[in-house]
C-alpha cells in the first residue's frame, strides 16, 4: 500500500468512526442523571427516588410492582409474569445507556404508574436512587 | 464443476426451508425490531398466531394495551404493523378473531391446553396464560414443540 492510499484509508476510517459516534445515542447512566438534573434545575435525590419508586401514585401499580422493591434482582411483570432483568445499572450494564430507550420506558411506565409523564426531577430522583444500589 | 455448483445450490435451498415447529406451521424468524419492541413485557408472540384484523386492532391501540401503555413512535408502529400483517394467520387453524384479540382465547389455544390443570395456571411461576415461557422453554425462539415443554411444579 502506498502512503497516499494509506492516508486515504485512514481518513475514511476516521470518518466512519466519527459518523458512528455522532449517530450513537449511547449515554452513561451518570450522564443521564446529570442531564435530568440540569433539566429539572436541581440534582436528583436518592431518598426521594426510592420513595417514588416504591409508592403507588393513584393507580394499581408502583414501579416496584414489576421491578421489585430492590431492583437489583430479576423482577416479574405484574400482569404477564415475564422475567424482567435487573434495573439498577450496577447489576445490569445495559440499563440507562440508550437515551431514546430510557425516554420510551419512562413515558410508558410513568403513564401506567402515575397516569401521566414523569417530570425531569422525578426521573433524576429515580435514577439517583438506582445508582446508589451497589453489589 | 457445473453439476457440483447446481448440487450446492440445491442443498443450500433445502437447508433454507424454515424448520417446522410441532404442528404450528413454519417457524418464521422473528423480526429483530419485533423481538425488541414486543418481547420486553411478554414473549414476542409468534405473529402467525393471530389473524390480520386482530393484529390491526392491537397495533392501533398500543397506548391502551391490555392495561398498560405500550405505545411506540409512529415509524416503528407502521413498520411492525406491516410485518405483522404479512405474517398474520399463517399458523395452522388460525382463522377466528379470538375474543379481545387474545391468543389465549383462541379455540385452538384452549383445546391445546385442556390437559393443563387449573392449579398449574395459578402457580406463581406461571401466573398468566401470556407467560408462554413458564412451560414452553424455547418460546422466545418461537419453538413451542412438545419436547420443549417443562411444566413447573
Amino acid at each position: 500500500m502506498n502512503p497516499q492510499t494509506l492516508i486515504r484509508s485512514l481518513a475514511g476510517a476516521a470518518l466512519c468512526a466519527g459518523a458512528l459516534l455522532a449517530s450513537a445515542r449511547a449515554a452513561m447512566p451518570a450522564e443521564l442523571l446529570a442531564s435530568y438534573g440540569t433539566q429539572a434545575g436541581s440534582a436528583g435525590a436518592a431518598a426521594r427516588g426510592q420513595q417514588f419508586f416504591t409508592a403507588k401514585h393513584g393507580r394499581d401499580w408502583s414501579c416496584a410492582s414489576c421491578h421489585g422493591a430492590a431492583p437489583t434482582q430479576t423482577g416479574r411483570h405484574a400482569s404477564t409474569g415475564k422475567a424482567i432483568e435487573p434495573l439498577a445499572p450496577a447489576f445490569n450494564a445495559q440499563r440507562f445507556t440508550d437515551t431514546a430507550k430510557v425516554e420510551k420506558w419512562f413515558r410508558r411506565n410513568c403513564n401506567d404508574v402515575a397516569g401521566r409523564e414523569c417530570t425531569a426531577g422525578e426521573k433524576a430522583d429515580v435514577l439517583a436512587f438506582l445508582l446508589t444500589l451497589k453489589p | 464443476m457445473k453439476t457440483l455448483l447446481t448440487l450446492a445450490v440445491a442443498l443450500a435451498a433445502t437447508l433454507a426451508i424454515p424448520a417446522r415447529a410441532d404442528d404450528h406451521g413454519p417457524r418464521v424468524p422473528p423480526l429483530p425490531a419485533y423481538q425488541q419492541e414486543c418481547g420486553s413485557c411478554h414473549v414476542a408472540f409468534p405473529a402467525g398466531m393471530l389473524p390480520a384484523p386482530s393484529w390491526k386492532r392491537v397495533m392501533g391501540n398500543l397506548a391502551r394495551h391490555y392495561g398498560t401503555d405500550a405505545s411506540l413512535d409512529a415509524t416503528m408502529t407502521a413498520s411492525l404493523s406491516a410485518w405483522l400483517a404479512a405474517q398474520a394467520g399463517t399458523t395452522k387453524r388460525v382463522r377466528e378473531e379470538p375474543p379481545q384479540d387474545r391468543i389465549s382465547r383462541s379455540a385452538w389455544f384452549v383445546r391445546k391446553h385442556d390437559e393443563v390443570r387449573p392449579a398449574t395456571w395459578q402457580l406463581p411461576a406461571v401466573k398468566s396464560a401470556a407467560n408462554c415461557a413458564a412451560c414452553h422453554t424455547q418460546a422466545d425462539q418461537g419453538d413451542f414443540s412438545e419436547r420443549r415443554i417443562r411444566i413447573p411444579r
